[in-house]
């Protein structure tokens, strides 16, 4: 048997030390400990003081989502609304090694949606006139242009999908998924705020329309508010509530190719061909497609994803043909009719709600934190997340990004 | 997936269409209910009934499914439910099938919910 002494002299220092018994009661009670749940703590604690924060977490930190996405940071959306809510996100990751003293290995590259047919060329036209209005830096270029900037890529006519065009937006960019949320994680943890993984949310106690209480697997606790920011899992969720959501839950597969030498500096998206793909820091190829066809609660892969996949990637890039796939995954996402998030108060009193990110959530995580908190800690909407309360569902008046978040995450 | 018309299918030949739901009457329910039928979801972990579409042969039919386990439970045609004609009452005199050769049922007036919507439809045609 090993003896203590004979252990490293100095272990690697933990982010955040391990979680202690619950308390009995806590100002504020988060469910879902993904990055949207971490990162509201941390600006609730840092920004607002709000310290007696539990986030409750079912399984490993950042397990879901989070620990699952493709990491593509982008702001050049459809609608205004969506425009300026993903730049002020956008401009908080920028920052967010920073102010969180951790690298998240943010990395600008240069985002391209590739245009193959007439109809998507004028969505690109759309995006980034409506971008440019707003100050979002966006262009639609043509081949020769995107010739100069990957070129990698297959601009041959000769292809049952030629490159037209594409929607050019510098500030794209990737992160480390695990960072961003152990950076949230480590900085709340050092304000206060008490992380519990292993502990799901099997209930809640709901009196006269307000929430008082969550039942855990590991007991019972009181609490002033709750946000539930739980991705795939938000019906069943909210259903402890009583509420009812615009979400379906889908899966979404990814895969990574064994790492090579850096060739693919900007992220290449292809609507029309429901494939995306970025090359990461360690050197591998992160490539997705379009969403399951139908609903499941599970993150099983198919071959049929990855045929598909291969068949359109091989055509934008041939020579990838001989590289392997080292690894492939898939995560539950909670998808909208509009392609927005559900964001904001819901009818049960101080229960408050950050679900439908569906397949583009990553980029939202400092956004959503920052937002989130202000909203729990003063009680007032803030006007950036108004458009995507739950209710605009029965105003009729959703926010519309499905012809930029589709495919593009 | 077994489809009851075609037997056994690579189920990349099937296209899900949404939880079998009642239809408020569009006539006469409420903005709201007409809100929650078109956006609201049930979204189960566990066994659902849904309404499934064989591509190729453009057939429709009744499936029931596990969604925690991917299972498919059942399949069978949808007149095993919908075996009765749905009559809504009609608010307004129907509008006339002999001007122009409208193909609208009589007394069915479904209203546009997406009318407003801050973004066209059918310019995403990268989808
Ligand atoms: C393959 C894939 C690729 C993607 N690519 C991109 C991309 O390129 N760009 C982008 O912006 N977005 C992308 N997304 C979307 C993005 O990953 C998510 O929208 C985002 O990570 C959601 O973060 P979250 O913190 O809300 O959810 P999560 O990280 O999923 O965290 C939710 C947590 O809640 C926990 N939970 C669930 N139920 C309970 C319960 N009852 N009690 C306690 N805890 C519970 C879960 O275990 C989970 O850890 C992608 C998603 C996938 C699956």
């Amino acid at each position: 048997m090993l003896k203590k002494s004979s252990l490293p002299l100095s272990l690697p220092a933990r982010h955040f030390s391990g979680q202690g018994r619950l308390k009995s009661r806590y100002d504020v009670v988060i469910i879902g400990g993904g990055g949207h749940g971490l990162a509201t703590a941390c600006y609730l604690a840092g920004d607002y003081g709000v310290t007696d924060v539990a986030v409750l977490e079912k399984g490993y930190l950042a397990g879901g989502n989070t620990a699952r996405n493709t990491t593509i940071i982008r702001s050049n959306y459809l609608t205004p609304e969506g425009v300026a809510f993903y730049e002020e996100s956008r401009k908080l990751f920028a920052g967010l090694s920073n102010k969180l003293d951790f690298n998240v290995l943010y990395s600008e590259r240069g985002h391209l949606t590739l245009a193959h047919t007439d109809a998507a060329l004028r969505t690109a036209r759309w995006r980034a006139e409506v971008n440019k209005h707003l100050g979002v830096d966006s262009e639609l270029v043509f081949p020769d242009e995107i010739a100069k900037l990957c070129p990698q890529l297959n601009l041959s006519p000769d292809v049952r999908y030629p490159i037209l065009g594409a929607l050019y937006h510098p500030p794209g960019a990737i992160a480390r998924h695990d960072a961003v949320a152990w950076a949230y994680a480590r900085r709340a943890a050092a304000l206060g705020v008490e992380i519990h993984t292993q502990t799901e949310v099997t209930g809640l106690k709901i009196e006269n329309g307000k929430v008082t209480g969550v039942k855990t697997r590991r007991g019972d606790i009181a609490c002033g508010k709750v946000l539930q920011a739980v991705a795939g899992m938000s019906s069943e969720v909210a259903r402890m509530a009583g509420i009812k959501l615009p979400v379906k839950t889908i899966p979404l597969q990814a895969c990574v190719s064994e790492p090579v030498k850096p060739f693919l500096d900007p992220i290449i998206v292809s609507g029309s061909l429901h494939v995306y793909v970025s090359q990461s820091a360690r050197g591998e190829l992160v490539m997705g497609a379009a969403a399951d066809p139908y609903p499941l609660y599970s993150t099983r892969s198919t071959l049929e994803f990855k045929e598909e996949l291969m068949m359109h990637l091989l055509e934008l890039f041939p020579f990838v043909g001989g590289l392997k796939i080292l690894r492939q995954w898939a995560g539950m996402a909670d998808m909208t009719p509009d392609f927005s998030p559900v964001m904001g108060l819901t009818p049960v009193e101080n229960y408050y709600i950050d679900a439908g990110w569906g397949t583009w959530g990553f980029k939202a995580t400092p956004v959503c934190g920052k937002r989130l908190a202000e909203l729990i800690a003063t009680g007032e909407v803030p006007e950036l997340i108004k458009p995507f309360e739950l209710a605009r569902f029965h105003r009729f008046q959703q926010v519309g990004e499905r012809g930029a978040a589709a495919v593009g995450h | 997936m077994p489809c009851p018309l075609n037997g056994w299918r690579n189920i990349t030949e099937f296209a899900c269409g949404g939880e079998v739901i009642d239809v408020p009457d569009p006539t006469s329910c409420s903005d709201r209910a007409w809100a929650d039928y078109l956006f609201m979801e049930n979204n189960v972990r566990g066994v659902v009934r849904e309404w499934w579409l064989h591509v190729p042969s453009s057939y429709w039919f009744i499936a029931e499914r596990n969604t925690a386990t991917d299972e498919i439970l059942k399949t069978y045609p949808a007149d095993e439910i919908f075996n009765q004609q749905v009559d809504y009452p009609s608010p307004r005199p129907s509008p006339s099938r002999v001007e122009g050769g409208n193909l609208s049922l009589p007394g069915k007036i479904i209203p546009s919910p997406l009318e407003g919507e801050a973004q066209g439809k059918g310019e995403d045609g990268e989808i």
